[in-house]
């Protein structure tokens, strides 16, 4: 029963693809093609991020990520929280257990934020491929664009959510980090 | 790409297990921990955006961003890339093929900027994360600012 309650959201996902079937047989396949492709993209990609992580958990002492990306680390934090965050590999959703971690570590909220914004479009692997596929006139652009796009958007949800709502935040990714 | 990311998790999980064998354990048991609390949700995402990307392919796609297609196409390039969350390795080679196909940059832009940033069928694990509010706050603000993305793109490599 709690297998079922955990799953279900991906079990949904399964009955609306096989209801395709019966839909649309061709985008069915296709869908087929494209999760496996995906599956194998994810199959690549998240197991050094979770390795990383757990060793991130462990051997990096709280006071280390509060001094460098805690509340009062400053510009400094925010250089660093877009650094790792452009640095990164793989999909959005790699980057939230991440995230989880740096808060359990002491990262401020809005470093967090940073970094979460950095990582979905800033990332430097992904800068060279947009640069060879639309050009270094669009890559460019987008780039100079997004630097201070992300860090006034996370100074608005900084703002816009309620300490009491941050809180819960990282009490959620104290349990999901542990 | 993923070669640098692996050379640098080797050669810190060697540094790592050289130094203290058992943390490097609990390392590995906290990354496994992480990975399988997420897990039903990647899964169930990994499958949405499957029938996403075979529903909006890049026929349909380059069908309504036309270069001609003006603020409308905008608003459905921006529309179709704020659904799924794609990685760049897929979204930029669909984009150039859609750029090829006679797609305008500001819709470009727009498609590129929120496939990246804005993700509907994600949200569950943003959610599991970062709870509702944050996650609808940050989606609409992000899908906001990429028409400020793609304007400005429009102006500077479109010449409009």
């Amino acid at each position: 029963m709690i297998l079922i309650k955990r799953y279900r959201f991906f079990i949904g996902a399964v009955i609306v693809l096989a209801a395709l079937f019966f839909i649309n047989n061709q985008i069915a396949m296709k869908t087929i093609d494209l999760t496996i492709y995906q599956l194998k993209t994810m199959a690549l990609v998240i197991p050094p991020i979770f390795i990383l992580l757990g060793l991130l958990d462990i051997w990096v002492p709280r006071e280390t990520m509060v001094k460098y990306m805690g509340e009062g680390s400053g510009i400094k934090g925010t250089v660093l929280a877009i650094f790792l965050g452009s640095a990164a590999a793989g999909p959005l959703y790699g980057a939230f257990p991440v995230a989880a971690v740096f808060m359990k570590k002491g990262a401020s909220f809005k470093n967090i934020l940073v970094f979460i914004g950095a990582w979905s479009t800033t990332k430097i692997p992904m800068f060279l491929f947009e640069m060879s596929a639309l050009g270094a006139k669009f890559a460019l652009t987008r780039l100079f664009i997004n630097i201070p796009g992300i860090i006034i958007i996370a100074m608005i949800l900084n703002k816009l959510i309620s300490k009491e709502e941050i809180k819960n935040i990282y009490k959620k990714a104290e349990t999901y980090a542990s | 790409m993923s070669a640098t990311l692996y050379i640098i998790t080797i050669i810190l999980f060697g540094i790592s297990y050289y130094k203290d064998k058992n943390k490097t354990k609990k390392a590995l048991k906290k990354a496994w921990k992480a990975f399988e609390n997420i897990l039903p949700q990647f899964l169930g995402v990994i499958v949405l955006v499957g029938i996403m990307l075979a529903v909006f392919d890049a026929d349909f796609i380059s069908k309504a961003v036309g270069s001609e297609s003006g603020w409308f196409g905008v608003l459905i390039a921006s529309v179709v890339g704020a659904i799924t969350l794609i990685p760049g390795f897929v979204a930029f080679p669909m984009a150039q093929m859609l750029l090829e196909n006679g797609a305008g940059y500001m819709q470009i832009a727009v498609f590129v900027s929120t496939l990246m940033m804005v993700g509907i069928v994600t949200a569950p694990v943003e959610i599991k994360y970062f709870g509702k509010r944050l996650t609808v706050a940050r989606n609409i603000l992000a899908f906001i600012f990429s028409f400020l993305v793609a304007f400005i793109i429009g102006k500077v490599v479109g010449g409009l």
